[in-house]
């Protein structure tokens, strides 16, 4: 409650903050993922796994201070993204841990253990997502970097290619090394991109939704309206033949096609962004032999097992998933380390197949559209346009990378180089969505906060002096 | 804008919505299909995750499991005295699948058959960790290890059966292999493979079973049993019309007899003894082909049979003239036989005319050692009456005491048996096949009938199938009779 000393005006009833349901369910979020740690332990060695404590205690540790920092810098955020996501990430690191235990990963002479990296990175993320709200008191400050954003996801796209610093990993150059470290900066440009598209969208909707002329029951843009999204295939297909990541170019492409609809509330430029999308999926598909190679794994999997890698990849996922059954084997007890390359980052979410079963991966697939749900709500409680189409920017970036990753390793559509966010092994992505979770939390804390009350006034008071 | 936003979360629920409709359909719908496809390795890696179940004979077993530190498959099949059983159980390696007992009650041995399906869930329940269940064999130790040990290095096989049961008591196959050579999954047992498969002596053939002889002269006493179930005649002792030499119908061929012996009007016993070719060929030939096929058939010729292990069909053949006729019922033409089929022939004989369906696995037992399943002995066919069995019984214990059989003699256990040679190939050129089918018979009735067959062996009767397979025969019966004893 506000201060009530004033009777006679009615005081906002203070939305409630929430802050202690999203401090019981982080109890859970931590709770849960030990538990599994402890049965990952019990399966294989037979034994509470010694690092139990530790890991428990970084884990609660993390979670608290997150929790403490939301409490203090986020009052009125939505109470459910921070648990969730740490719930994910908790598990991911027993997914990965668990992966270690692999003897058969572990003769692969490329081998290192995951789980204490990964534990380090979910540290900086939750390190990333305090600096968020720390020094991100409004999410409006975003506006005045908007075409700086443009440049710096750009540069971030483009740095795999750059010669000496770019890495080809199974086919894909989405990578780039430094100081010994591999960085995924498509990540981080997902982030820096919904900036320049809030940004720039807030300012030019009217432009793009008013002045169009209609053809054929469409409403087509102007060329001038028309150059940015022009630009962003042209970008995507780039993306597409250079780094051949068939993923990245559909996240981005999306992403853009996502906001733009949102910001121009017109339905023409859904279809003008699918036709594009597909137009420039099928002429990359015909050229590019990797982005084929991955086209008739999806489509037959076992027709070409024995010959090509990306068959065996497939199917050996899906056979994963197929192997689980309803209950899955438990924990520790599949045989999801026949994947072998990429097991626990591209492919950690075959593991929830095949150990936890279609209990759990729906289970999993719930808490992301959980996630989802919370960041279109944020979106649509956001007062400002900026707020909203940043919120429903992130929301959908996040919502299309679920749908890439896990339709890919589940067969659903051709697989591409990417990781599930959270569950995954991989600096790039936990940070970046740790980043991702931050923003959210500050837009919904914005949107949820109460309106301040109105400052006393001297003079209201003076009104109601009846003089005599 | 939040009408479009409504719409972008709608859309977004459809993401989300496919995904679990997709793992509905690979975890739910597709899961049984998936998780046994041959390219899913984890159907053997669950496989030889386990001890498998043993093959037992004598109460021992006489396989194993052996724990390796492979992170694929843990357990590898292992076998006691490899050579000697293979015939009996066969192989079961991670790479070239199982074969015989191994591959017919794999689903014991592994534990993974409907029937443990109790067993199985209480096992889970209780938390015991899974296990194999076993196969008891009817072998006999001893005299499977008389059967190996007499082939020796020689190129043949051996099947003893005990007549009253149909029980096989030793199924020997030389040369043979160990199939605890390519067991497992290394380069070194992938060689071992190549080389026994490229093996000219066919070491992984199974003779007893699968390998089909001419049985030459052995043959008849099915062509005997037959002249006395048709009536032809009525004793073994009564004179037979047959002339010297005698010449085939249809053909101015004349059969000779071995070593120029004259059979003119030979008894059926002294036809036996001497192996006459005349006195047989021409029962067959008088009888014809239809009544000779039907005795044949009795016996178990042309079909297969399951022991459960699949054996040949031994041929009695069906298209004839009656020279062909004639020739056929001594065992020549194409007139073929597994040992296994000889030994049942005799197993017939020496139980009274009643042939018994052979069988070597007589009990399955779960991993708590509970019975599953528990072989009871069945008539297969009655090929000829009482009576006319202890005939041919006089004739075979007279080729034993005092004919081409005198190796098999065992000192107070009435033996009959009857030698033979098959010559083979082109105008009887390919080396010719030793025979020596016997049984033993003591007070409380027949305890073995064997059947010995060694390829490659000099032509003449009395020194291969009397000196080279009686022996043999003598040292299998000779070993069930002392173990039952």
């Amino acid at each position: 409650m506000s201060s009530s000393t004033h009777t006679s005006t009615i005081g906002a009833i203070g939305a409630p903050s929430r802050r202690n349901t999203e401090l019981a369910l982080l109890v859970f979020a931590v709770l849960i993922p030990i538990f599994a740690y402890a049965n990952v332990g019990l399966a294989i060695n037979d034994e509470v796994p010694t690092g139990m404590l530790g890991y428990g205690l970084g884990l609660g540790l993390l979670a608290g201070v997150a929790h403490l920092i939301v409490r203090r810098f986020a009052p009125y955020a939505d109470p459910l993204l921070l648990p969730l996501a740490t719930l994910l990430n908790g598990l991911g690191i027993v997914l990965i841990w668990r992966l270690d235990q692999s003897e058969r990963l572990q003769q692969a002479s490329t081998f290192t253990a995951g789980a204490p990296n990964q534990l380090m990175y979910s540290a900086l993320g939750i390190a990333l997502f305090v600096g968020v709200l720390l020094l991100l008191k409004d999410h409006r400050v975003l506006q005045r970097y908007t075409y700086i954003s443009m440049v710096a996801a750009l540069v971030l796209l483009l740095l795999p290619l750059v010669p000496g610093l770019g890495r080809n990993v199974f086919g894909a150059k989405i990578w780039i090394s430094v100081a010994g470290f591999s960085i995924q900066p498509g990540e981080f440009a997902k982030i820096a991109l919904a900036v320049f598209f809030s940004g720039y969208l807030m300012v030019k909707r009217d432009a793009l939704a008013l002045a169009s002329r209609r053809f054929m029951g469409l409403y087509l843009p102007r060329g001038r309206d028309l150059g940015p999204i022009i630009t962003i295939w042209a970008v995507s297909l780039l993306i597409l033949i250079f780094e051949t990541d068939l993923g990245t170019s559909l996240l981005f492409f999306g992403l853009f096609v996502i906001m733009l609809y949102v910001a121009t509330e017109r339905t023409s430029w859904i279809i003008i962004g699918l036709g594009m999308s597909v137009a420039g999926a099928v002429g990359v598909a015909s050229f590019s032999s990797h982005v084929e190679a991955r086209v008739n794994a999806w489509l037959d999997p076992f027709g070409c097992y024995a010959d090509s890698g990306a068959c065996e990849q497939i199917g050996q996922s899906i056979m994963a998933f197929g192997s689980g059954g309803v209950l899955g084997t438990g924990w520790g007890q599949g045989n999801s380390d026949l994947i072998g390359f990429a097991a626990n980052s591209d492919f950690i979410f075959s593991t929830v197949g095949e150990e936890l079963g279609l209990a759990g991966v729906m289970a999993f697939l719930l808490i992301y559209g959980l996630i989802i749900e919370r960041g279109v709500r944020t979106s649509l409680a956001a007062r400002d346009p900026f707020g909203k189409l940043f919120a429903i920017g992130l929301t959908g970036a996040f919502a299309l990378q679920i749908f890439i990753v896990a339709g890919g390793v589940m067969g659903l559509i051709p697989l591409t180089g990417m990781t599930m966010p959270f569950l995954a092994y991989g600096g790039s992505s936990v940070i970046a969505n740790w980043a991702l979770i931050g923003i959210l939390i500050r837009i919904s804390d914005t949107a949820r906060r109460p309106a301040p009350s109105p400052a006393p006034s001297p003079d209201a008071e003076m009104t109601q002096v009846v003089r005599p | 804008m939040n009408k479009p936003l409504r719409r972008i979360a709608i859309f977004c629920g459809v993401l989300i919505l496919a995904l679990l409709v997709r793992t509905n359909w690979i975890q739910y719908v597709q899961a049984d299909d998936l998780s046994s496809r041959k390219e899913n390795k984890r159907v053997d890696i669950e496989r030889y995750s386990i001890k498998r179940g043993d093959i037992i004979v004598d109460g021992k077993a006489i396989t194993g499991s052996k724990d390796t530190d492979d992170s694929f498959f843990q357990y590898k099949r292992t076998w006691k005295n490899g050579p000697m059983w293979a015939p009996v159980t066969g192989y079961a390696s991670q790479v070239f699948g199982t074969s015989q007992i191994e591959n017919l009650e794999d689903g014991i041995l592994t534990g993974t058959d409907d029937r443990l399906f109790f067993s199985r869930t209480l096992d889970m329940l209780t938390g015991k960790k899974k296990g194999g269940g076993n196969v008891v064999t009817t072998l006999n130790g001893a005299a499977q290890k008389a059967a190996f040990e007499g082939l020796g290095d020689s190129k043949g096989a051996v099947a003893a059966i005990d007549p009253e049961t149909g029980a096989i008591l030793a199924l020997a196959s030389t040369p043979s292999y160990d199939p605890s050579t390519f067991a497992g999954r290394s380069n070194k047992d992938g060689d071992a493979w190549n080389d026994l498969t490229n093996n000219p002596d066919k070491p992984m053939l199974n003779r007893a079973l699968r390998e089909t002889y001419a049985p030459g002269s052995t043959f008849k006493v099915v062509t005997a049993a037959a002249a006395l179930e048709h009536g032809l005649y009525d004793d073994v002792d009564e004179k037979t019309k047959t002339p010297e030499p005698w010449t085939m119908p249809g053909t101015r061929t004349e059969l000779p007899n071995h070593g120029g012996n004259n059979c003119e009007k030979a008894s059926l016993r002294e036809a036996m003894r001497v192996s006459c070719n005349t006195v047989f060929g021409k029962i067959g030939s008088d009888l014809g082909k239809e009544k000779m096929i039907e005795t044949a058939e009795k016996f178990g010729f042309n079909e297969e049979q399951f022991v459960p292990v699949r054996s040949n069909a031994s041929v009695f053949p069906t298209e004839l003239d009656p020279s062909q006729t004639a020739l056929s019922s001594i065992g020549q033409f194409n007139t073929s036989a597994t040992p296994l089929q000889m030994a049942m022939v005799t197993a017939a004989i020496a139980n009274d005319g009643t042939l018994m369906e052979p069988y070597m696995v007589s009990e399955l037992k779960a991993p708590n050692l509970d019975t599953v399943e528990k072989h009871a002995p069945k008539t297969l066919s009655e090929p000829l009456s009482k009576p006319n069995a202890q005939k041919i019984q006089q004739t075979m214990e007279t080729v034993v005491n005092e004919g081409t059989g005198t190796n098999a003699k065992i000192d107070g256990v009435t033996v009959g048996g009857k030698t033979g040679t098959a010559e083979t190939g082109e105008n009887n050129e390919g080396t010719p096949f030793a025979w020596f089918i016997s049984y033993a018979k003591t007070d409380s009735g027949s305890p073995v009938a064997v059947a010995v067959v060694i390829e490659d062996s000099n032509a003449d009767e009395a020194v291969s199938g009397g000196g080279l397979a009686a022996p043999i025969a003598k040292d299998v019966m000779k070993a069930v009779i002392d173990s039952k004893g």
